[in-house]
């Protein structure tokens, strides 16, 4: 448990010290989202319809964006050689990478979302469950990021490649937590609609880092 | 007595035979020199012995105990040092060291303190890693492994990089860990100043036409 504190910890210091892309992220995501109140025009009641799908599409935009890179530092500079030989097996490492990467980008995406739901007119009755609903969802996108970026650690275009990998998968979530704020908007009960996010989640946590640590493993041979 | 050997290994590399037919044995406070041209393998081998790449055939046993049978146990005593330094940039030296020693479940500041001294890193502690020459860098590599000291040592060219003096450390610290009963296996082409049994990887190299 120590190693796993000191391992998330590291990489939030890591982060913190050489200016990580997480503020890159949450700049992306202000500037998608407000790019459309110019793309779709002012019209409020047009743009408060489809807040939640914009809000939801950039985040996973924002959150794909920034997972890419979640092992390249660690297997160019040979880190990922001493990380697989720790007595924390591998999975274990990855859940702790991934939920330092979630702390910093998918929990300011959460935050930030209210904010932004506020300049594309989104009712105020959808803030809270908007934010639960994302805080429920972006830690599952991390960590099926997180798989993606293993398989294509050292592809070349690994970019383009994880998206492709990665976007498909992102489905789910994105029905399931687009569904939650809209039956909150539409005065329905938003609860089914959290309790599958937070089953895809709960799925997520055991299977994502044992398929990523498995993809790590290929990775080092 | 030797404590960690290997029988019969094969190893494979995309569709290349590496090396086939290779034992080893290593005792308790003994030192075993991988020598070979460019691509016998002496890397493949040393990832062999740490676990990060299957051999395709063959068994190793530590203690005459297979290590396949408990590769947990088998992490835990050994420390590997590739090509690469595994050092953060953004940490400074001493930062480094304490995050390894936390890592391996550790916390001896004495020997971190020890393990600085005895590569002469001393005034370096406090300065970020990324303002380190690529022979201090790898020196900090090697404090590593007295910072988090476990019994067998997998180094693969550990004195790359390394001036006369770095290279007069290391053959000290490796000294002081096989008095101390640890194993050392190590791959080089210069002279590491360790002196041990050779093992020449180019005796196992397959003829290239030999496996189908």
């Amino acid at each position: 448990m120590t190693a796993f504190l000191a391992l998330v910890r590291r990489d939030l210091q890591l982060a913190m010290r050489q200016g990580s892309d997480a503020a890159l992220v949450l700049i992306f995501y202000l500037l998608a989202v407000l790019l459309f109140p110019f793309g779709v025009g002012p019209e409020s009641n047009i743009l408060a319809r489809i807040s939640t799908g914009v809000l939801w599409v950039t985040a996973l935009l924002a959150a794909l964006l920034a997972i890419e890179r979640l092992f390249v530092s660690e297997y160019e500079d040979g880190s990922l050689d001493q990380l697989a030989l720790l007595p924390l097996p591998l999975s274990l490492v990855v859940l702790a990478k991934v939920l330092a990467h979630w702390l910093l980008t998918g929990l300011p995406l959460t935050l930030l979302a209210p904010f932004l739901a506020i300049a594309l007119g989104m009712d105020e009755a959808g803030y809270p469950v908007l934010v639960l609903a994302l805080a429920l969802g972006t830690p599952t996108l991390s960590l099926i990021g997180g798989l993606g970026a293993a398989l294509t650690l050292g592809a070349r275009r690994g970019g383009a490649l994880l998206a492709l990998l990665v976007l498909p998968l992102y489905i789910p979530a994105l029905i399931f937590g687009v569904a939650a704020v809209d039956a909150s908007l539409s005065g329905l009960a938003a609860t089914p609609h959290l309790a599958i996010l937070a089953a895809l989640l709960l799925a997520a946590i055991p299977l994502c880092p044992w398929a990523t640590a498995a993809a790590l493993r290929q990775a080092l041979e | 007595m030797t404590l960690f050997a290997g029988h019969d290994l094969a190893c494979r590399r995309g569709e290349r035979l590496v090396f086939a037919g290779l034992s080893f044995g290593v005792a308790a406070g003994a030192a075993l020199l991988l020598r070979g041209p460019n691509g016998s393998g002496k890397s493949s081998l040393l990832r062999c012995m740490a676990g990060l790449l299957a051999p395709i055939a063959g068994t190793q046993t530590w203690n005459d105990r297979p290590i396949a049978l408990d590769a947990d146990a088998h992490r835990g005593r050994l420390r590997y040092l590739g090509h690469q330094d595994a050092v953060k940039p953004a940490l400074t030296v001493l930062e480094n060291l304490a995050l390894w020693q936390q890592l391996h479940g550790l916390r001896d500041d004495a020997a971190i303190g020890r393990a600085l001294a005895g590569l002469g890193l001393g005034r370096l502690a406090g300065l970020p890693a990324r303002l380190l020459s690529a022979g201090q860098r790898r020196r900090v590599a090697l404090a590593r492994l007295l910072a988090s000291p476990a019994p067998l040592w997998l180094l693969d060219e550990p004195t790359t990089a390394l001036d006369d003096d770095g290279i007069a450390c290391f053959a000290r610290m490796v000294a002081d860990h096989r008095a101390a009963g640890g194993l050392v296996v190590l791959s080089s082409h210069g002279d590491p100043g360790v002196a041990g049994e050779v093992l020449a990887l180019a005796e196992f190299a397959s003829p290239p036409e030999t496996e189908s």
